[in-house]
């Protein structure tokens, strides 16, 4: 501590004298060639020959390498799905992409994932249309309507929920959530049977519903804290103008910060779409695992990919398993495609790049 | 400001009612609250349709009604649409929050059953359907050496992969790299195990193990890695593009080669932001459960070799407590998520707390 102060007089010294160099007539000091004394403080060795190998190519090489590396996973993780699940589809005596059963198991495997892939699209789809206007209403209310004291808090809780496990809203959903949603839906299924969404006789419980909830509930937090950031972004004088002008709050938001922010919004509802379309453990503790292609939300019912992967796994044979990494293939496509619909969004808007990562 | 505009518009008599438009009283929004509820609760109870929660359901909508049209004749119609966004964006947050709140109340209160020393000391080897006892001890060694593992293969990876993208990368590799890093952060655990499954378990483990495939907590540390890395890069490149480019310039300035500059000059700068970003992904990997359960297996004994044999962890254990049959399973699952929460948000909190002290900022 003591040594800091006399630390700073010498840098500052050796300014001066750095200055009082380059005060010198030119001609003298300008080319280096016509250096005749040594540097005073300390100006290094000259420059050493480029070695063939030094720890910078190898450092580069590994750098390098490492970034190599997320390719290498992404291409092998197609390549060895791929080669695992080619030989179950072979085996399959059923149209992989149209039939709805899931016997791999049999032995005459008959097996498709039109079923499963039709629920996950279905359970991801509502629980976004559920989820994203909740999630901008309070993303809008984080940065626009909240007094700053407020805002930071709760802010903080949304990120926080944003990383609880995805199991933990699943036992929620199983134990807590399904006794007021079976209510709800024996009260839509008395009053609202004749639209076929809401139609059957039951039971009603594991269903469909159910599921979209319990994702609607977790990608919520996703939603809202990236579009917070996004719309946080929205310069204030563009903000300042619009009232300027005029406007109330609301017409500032719509005029100001909504088209500034519709991108980073899109690629968050991608994004959270990603997240809804690879969701486990959530979903296959609540869904009814039926392998069957129905609109109807209320009755116990519903599958998903991942879902009926994580619940099969287990009496997998060979083929079984095979297949389950098949549908997992499927899944993975669905998901690279939707991320990086996502992506080619937020990279058209170079700005928003750091901020809706 | 009032001195200026009486000056300039001289002639003008500045009353209130000329300046200010004409605001609903506080006393008319809650009369109409008043009636909306009440019409609300006559219609549910007079024609039977429902319970308490129509009521609060139908009352709200007829309040924002009431609202939209009692505001549009006092404040006029942009005035009133203000004020109706306004209450939806309110109610959207309410909304929110009850089942977030009942998520949390309840992990609380039914976690607080079994969090005693027995739960945290024992594992579930040989305890049958009518055992009440029976812990996650074997889960908790799970998650800590498989995440454990993870950290050690994904950070040196992660942040070497940010040290290329930020300091070497130009160019439409570079671009490519990076593209795909953010594409991979959406990739599902699922696939992640899969991937591991048919990679390690299936095709790598048999060398090992005289021809036979065999799960390991190993292969679900290679899983997680997978989830980790691009959540590593990512926030590292990000965290390495804050270091100011003048510490660089010096370095060079003093002839210290490129590898050292990085090393000394911008890794030290910007740690506590890598430290946060790997402790968010670290928290993230611990409570993944579907790669876990594909490739680990599950375990109901003590296994503390992670390279042989199935293991378990908290978030498995938790959904396999779940589906298990046992009256004395739900008390299990739930304290075992508890255990599984607190650890996640002990990590997160921690690492906010860091990036709060993070002299690096936006």
């Amino acid at each position: 501590m003591g040594d800091n102060p006399s630390r700073s007089t010498d840098a500052t010294a050796g300014g001066s004298g750095v200055t009082g160099r380059h005060a010198r007539p030119a001609g003298t000091g300008v080319s280096p060639s016509s250096y005749q004394e040594p540097p005073i403080g300390g100006g290094g060795a000259p420059l050493q020959r480029k070695a063939r190998f030094s720890m910078e190519t190898g450092f580069r090489g590994l750098s390098v390498s490492a970034g190599a590396m997320v390719l290498v996973i992404i291409v092998a993780i197609a390549v060895f799905l791929i080669s695992k699940a080619v030989p179950a589809l072979q085996a399959n005596t059923a149209n992989f992409f149209t039939d709805t059963k899931w016997f791999p198991n049999d032995a005459q495997p008959n097996f498709g994932i039109a079923a499963i892939a039709f629920g996950t699209v279905l359970s991801s789809v509502i629980a976004l249309i559920v989820a994203v206007p909740i999630a901008l209403g309070i993303a809008l209310f984080l940065s626009h309507y909240a007094p700053k004291r407020l805002a930071t808090p709760l802010g903080f809780v949304i990120d926080l929920l944003a990383a609880v496990p995805s199991v933990v809203f699943g036992l929620w959903g199983r134990d807590v959530f399904s006794q007021p949603v079976k209510d709800f839906s024996v009260w839509l299924n008395h009053y609202f049977g004749w639209i076929p969404l809401f139609g059957g006789d039951g039971p009603f419980g594991r269903s469909i519903l159910l599921g979209s909830l319990v994702l609607a509930i977790m990608v919520l937090p996703i939603v809202t804290s990236l579009s917070r950031e996004v719309f946080q972004q929205t310069p204030g004088m563009n903000e300042e103008a619009a009232l300027a002008l005029g406007a109330t709050k609301w017409e500032m938001i719509r005029t100001a910060v909504i088209p500034y922010g519709k991108p980073g919004v899109i690629a968050a509802v991608m994004l959270g779409l990603g997240r809804a379309l690879g969701e486990t453990i959530a979903l296959a503790l609540t869904l009814g695992t039926v392998f069957t292609i129905s609109f109807n939300l209320i009755q116990t019912g519903g599958n998903s990919i991942a879902a009926n992967i994580a619940n099969t796994f287990g009496e997998a044979n060979a083929i079984g398993r095979g297949a389950l990494i098949a549908s997992g293939l499927v899944l993975f496509a669905i998901t690279l495609v939707v991320n990086m619909a996502a992506r080619a969004i937020i990279y058209r808007r170079r700005e928003f790049r750091d901020s809706a990562a | 400001m009032s001195m200026m505009t009486r000056s300039d518009l001289a002639g003008v008599a500045m009353t209130p009612d000329n300046i200010r438009t004409k605001k609903l009283p506080l006393g008319v929004s809650l009369l109409v609250a008043v009636v909306a509820f009440g019409l609300a609760a006559a219609i549910v109870y007079g024609a039977g349709i429902g319970n308490w929660v129509l009521v609060v359901v139908l009352g709200w909508i007829l309040y924002l009604v009431g609202l939209f049209l009692a505001a549009s004749r006092v404040e006029g119609s942009r005035a009133a649409r203000n004020r109706s966004w306004q209450s939806l964006i309110y109610s959207a947050c309410v909304l929110a929050i009850l089942p977030l709140a009942s998520v949390v109340w309840t992990l609380v209160s039914k976690g607080v059953e079994r969090f005693d020393a027995n739960f945290f000391n024992t594992s579930m080897n040989n305890i049958g359907a009518r055992d009440a006892n029976g812990g996650a001890y074997h889960a908790i060694i799970g998650t800590l050496e498989q995440v454990g593992i993870a950290t050690l293969i994904a950070v040196p990876l992660g942040v070497l992969g940010a040290i290329y993208l930020v300091e070497y990368g130009r160019g439409k590799f570079a671009n490519t790299v990076r593209f795909f890093v953010d594409v991979m952060t959406g990739v599902p655990s699922i696939v992640a195990g899969l991937f591991i499954l048919s990679f390690w378990v299936l095709i790598v483990s048999p060398w090992f193990n005289n021809g036979q495939p065999r799960f390991s907590g190993f292969a679900a540390a290679l899983a997680l890695s997978v989830l980790m890395l691009p959540t590593i890069v990512r926030s590292t490149e990000e965290m390495l593009r804050l270091v100011p480019g003048p510490l660089r310039e010096g370095a060079y300035a003093l002839g210290v080669p490129q590898w050292k500059t990085i090393l000394k000059i911008v890794i030290p700068t910007a740690l506590p932001g890598i430290v946060t970003g790997v402790m968010l992904a670290v928290a993230r990997a611990a409570g993944e459960t579907a790669p876990v359960l594909l490739v680990a297996g599950g375990a109901d004994a003590i296994n503390f070799n992670p390279f042989d044999g199935n293991q378990s962890s908290l978030a498995l254990f938790v959904y396999q407590q779940a589906g298990d049959a046992s009256k004395y399973a739900p008390a299990r699952a739930w304290t075992a998520a508890l255990t599984l929460v607190a650890l996640v948000l002990i990590l997160t909190i921690a690492a906010k707390m860091l990036a709060r002290r993070n002299s690096l900022t936006r």
